[in-house]
């Protein structure tokens, strides 16, 4: 037994999307082995039948040699295959020891369960408290409430589905030794990523898939990021181009001690949030998911009012009290995080969605009180052809596009007003590598041409490659604005862990312990 | 004035038994995420079912059997809409209501007027004999104790067994619940007719313990506060029991008032137990740390797997 899984031939077809054609890959015992590739390249597709949740249209699986179906998770699981979603399978209400035992087959006895989950979370250094209830935990914690539930059932083979994408980089270098780990005690791990550093770091074998082939298998020891990425993409990336000056404009948004509230048991305060953001600069966010970032997405584009309305200020105009349409007026532009529901209303055509946001700023959508559709269709047509939205209908509604489709379409519709302050909550989450770049270009250059752009993002990649100035946002309150050229992202993990002065001392264990 | 306050207290149990029936059961309901507005629908249909068997067989024991079928029944035309052709709950249970209503009405027409059969109380020789103490705790029938075992075993399931944290799951996030390999639906199915069940166990209550006798719309709005009892008690079986009580004896007390003759109008005294429910909803709805903390997530919204 030479390897413990391969695929042969392996072709799944969706109605006339071939999501993989002909792949043939091999995974050993104790390799840690990446599967690299742009989103709808088919990684998701070929993970999901090795997992069992999809069959292949052709082709075949061998696990240990012998020629096995998959016929759902559970036949998978006792395989011993794991895996690890993007997309968490947890229930927010109930403790993490209850979400471990749901998954588990077996006599249901909750004590000896918290017993093995305590044990094992020690062994692979992925603490957890047994008894803690999963809305109070953090991202990273409740990855690790997955990981665990997968160590549970010994797995040989475990799959991570874009793990580190939410995890602080001491979170991520935590999962690296827990995973080198478990491959020295022979577990093989598929490592689904697109960050290629990482992949290099960890790796010891990749495959590259693009448009659903198989178009190379390497050592990542051999090849630099950029040879990698051009496999992956199959041409070179587009790197974006930032003329980095200082020119310090006016301010033309500044938070003044703003302070809010939370709005409920599981969200957050924010403290004494001060900030400028000048013309002509990006300033980004950066922070572990779940700090405040939505809260003070919403007290800044106005879906919350403020105390007092000189905490936010647009332009030289206290706008505090003042609601999103108005601060809109204004020139402020504000892109939420969640594309789908809260950017657009997915049952919504594209033009319609455009007037939901625009209605008040722009004369060409609306007239003597009554919606122009042909105005509308118009700036949505402006909008898809600027920035490369494929589609398939002349106005499809909202939900029909992809994810990365409908993000340019939603950055776009408030980039094409040319707005002298952006606000943008995630602006990439999800997007693949050239849907990325074209949206991190055009935010840089509104920023060049004049107006004042705020990035809140967790993408730390991002926020390098756009950022003029970086703040850290943790627990509600927001470190000052560091220049990004000064800054090293272990230095802005240890801002993110609420270390809010740089402190000299042993970084990694005032990281772990603030969020434990 | 012991007598009287016995008797009270012996009304206060039997006013109070067929809403903590109901309400354990819609409880079960939506912690698996389900809301059946059809409580009061399912109750009258239990009634009438209750009553007609026990008077044709004479046997009041048939009558609580065929309530609780009659009432699960009902509640497996609400699971068929809701879940499996995915319908709006909240439209659904209102027409369950009113279904419910509408079909008792003609069922029952023939036992208009009619005597029932009665659930005979139980006598334990000894102990039911004992002054005071013995009728309330000895004395009653089987469906009294057999509601406070059910919220002893509701509260031991959902807390203590594997079928009780899938149903809470299921509760929380069908998704998740749906990723891990549970049938989202089976359980739902489960819970909607568990619900059922009781409901029709508390309609049969009304009509061959409480009045034994058949009346259009006896059923009165007990639904009602039973579901509204479910809210109150933030999802917890015991607080069930409590709630019911309470409520019964609201209830009992203005009968009571009104017998002796105290010069508030009957149909104040009657709107009492009403007026007090959206009071209590209003102020346990204001304690929004106790309700996100117990109330299920996925409470009346559909699901429909991904593929």
């Amino acid at each position: 037994m030479d390897y413990l899984l391969e695929a042969l031939h392996v072709t799944k077809v969706f109605g006339s999307l071939k999501a993989n054609d002909d792949v043939t890959l091999k995974v050993k015992p104790g390799e840690i082995h990446a599967f690299l590739g742009e989103n709808g390249a088919g990684k998701s597709t070929l993970v999901k039948m090795i997992y069992g949740a999809l069959q292949p249209t052709s082709g075949e699986f061998r696990w240990m040699g012998k020629t096995v179906t998959i016929p759902s998770p559970a036949a998978a699981r006792k395989l011993g295959v794991g895996m690890v979603f993007q997309h968490f399978s947890l229930f927010e209400a109930l403790t993490v020891a209850e979400n471990i035992a749901l998954a588990m087959p077996g006599a249901f006895d909750m004590r000896k369960l918290s017993g093995r989950i305590a044990r094992v979370s020690r062994d692979y250094g992925l603490p957890l408290e047994p008894s803690a209830v999963v809305a109070d935990l953090s991202v990273g914690e409740r990855q690790r409430i997955e990981i665990v539930r997968c160590l549970l059932q010994e797995p040989k083979l475990l799959i991570m589905d874009e793990p580190t994408a939410v995890l602080t980089p001491q979170e991520a270098d935590q999962l690296f030794i827990t995973l080198q780990r478990l491959a020295s005690e022979g577990c093989a791990v598929i490592y689904i990523s697109h960050r290629l550093e990482e992949v290099k770091r960890l790796c010891h074998n990749v495959t590259i898939l693009r448009h659903g082939k198989v178009v190379a298998n390497v050592d990542p020891g051999r090849e630099t990021a950029a040879s990698l990425a051009r496999l992956m993409v199959g041409g070179d990336i587009h790197v974006v181009k930032s003329a980095r000056e200082d020119r310090r404009g006016a301010a033309r948004l500044k938070l003044d001690r703003l302070r809010l509230p939370a709005d409920g048991p599981f969200a957050v305060e924010l403290r004494n949030i001060s900030l400028e953001v000048r013309a002509g600069e990006v300033v980004a966010i950066a922070g572990v998911a779940g700090n405040g970032q939505q809260e003070l997405f919403d007290a800044v584009s106005g879906e919350r009012s403020l105390a007092q309305a000189a905490m936010l200020v647009i332009d030289g105009k206290p706008m505090g009290h003042d609601g999103v349409n108005t601060r809109r007026n204004a020139g402020a532009a504000f892109v939420p995080e969640e594309r789908l529901g809260h950017g657009a209303v997915p049952a919504f055509t594209l033009s319609q969605n455009v007037v939901l946001t625009r209605h008040s700023s722009d004369a060409a959508l609306v007239r003597s009180g009554l919606v122009s559709s042909g105005g509308a269709a118009g700036v949505s047509e402006r909008i898809v052809r600027d920035f490369d939205v494929r589609k398939g209908k002349p106005d499809p509604e909202a939900r029909s596009l992809s994810g990365g489709n409908l993000q340019k379409f939603v950055v776009g519709r408030e980039l094409d007003r040319r707005p002298g302050v952006l606000v943008i909550n995630q602006p990439t989450w999800g997007v693949d590598a050239g849907a990325s770049a074209t949206i991190r270009q055009a935010i840089v250059d509104l920023a060049r041409q004049g107006s004042a752009v705020l990035v809140i993002s967790q993408d730390l990649d991002e926020i390098f490659e756009i950022a003029d100035r970086i703040a850290v946002i943790s627990r509600g309150e927001l470190s000052e604005a560091y220049p990004a050229s000064g800054l090293t992202s272990e230095k802005i993990g240890l801002l993110m862990a609420g270390a809010h002065e740089i402190r000299q001392t042993s970084g990694k264990e005032t990281a772990h312990a603030a969020r434990a | 004035m012991n007598d009287q306050v016995l008797s009270v207290i012996l009304t206060i149990i039997t006013a109070s038994t067929p809403l903590l029936l109901a309400a354990i059961g819609e409880l079960v309901v939506e912690r698996s995420g389900v809301l059946n507005l059809g409580v009061e629908g399912m109750m009258a249909v239990g009634a009438v079912s209750g009553f007609g068997a026990a008077l044709m067989t004479g046997n009041p024991y048939a009558g609580v059997l065929a309530a609780l079928v009659a009432g699960a029944l009902l509640s497996l035309l609400f699971g068929f809409l809701t879940l499996t052709m995915v319908a709006n709950q909240v439209a659904t249970g209102l027409a369950l209501t009113l279904l419910g209503l509408g079909v008792s009405g003609l069922m029952g027409e023939a036992f208009v007027g009619q005597p029932g059969v009665h659930l005979e109380r139980l006598s334990i020789p000894g102990l039911s004999g004992i002054p005071f103490i013995g009728p309330i705790l000895f004395g009653q029938d089987f469906l009294v104790y057999l509601s406070l075992v059910i919220v002893a075993a509701v509260s031991y399931m959902l807390f203590r067994t594997r079928t009780g944290l899938v149903i809470r799951a299921v509760g929380d996030s069908h998704q998740s619940a749906h990723a891990l390999g549970y049938s989202v639906v089976g359980v739902r199915y489960l819970c909607v007719m568990f619900g059922g069940a009781c409901s029709g166990l508390a309609g049969g209550y009304l009509s061959l313990a409480y009045t034994p006798q058949w009346v259009e719309n006896m059923t009165a709005g007990r639904g009602w506060i039973a579901l509204a009892l479910v809210v109150f008690s933030s999802w917890l079986p015991w607080r069930i029991v409590v709630g019911a009580y309470l409520f019964g004896a609201i209830t009992v007390m203005g009968f009571s008032l009104q017998a002796y003759g105290i010069g508030i109008p009957s149909q104040l005294l009657s709107a009492l137990p009403y007026v007090v429910t959206v009071m209590v909803l209003v102020l346990i709805s204001r304690n929004r740390a106790l309700m996100r903390a117990n109330t299920p997530a996925c409470l009346g919204q559909p699901f429909v797997p991904d593929r």
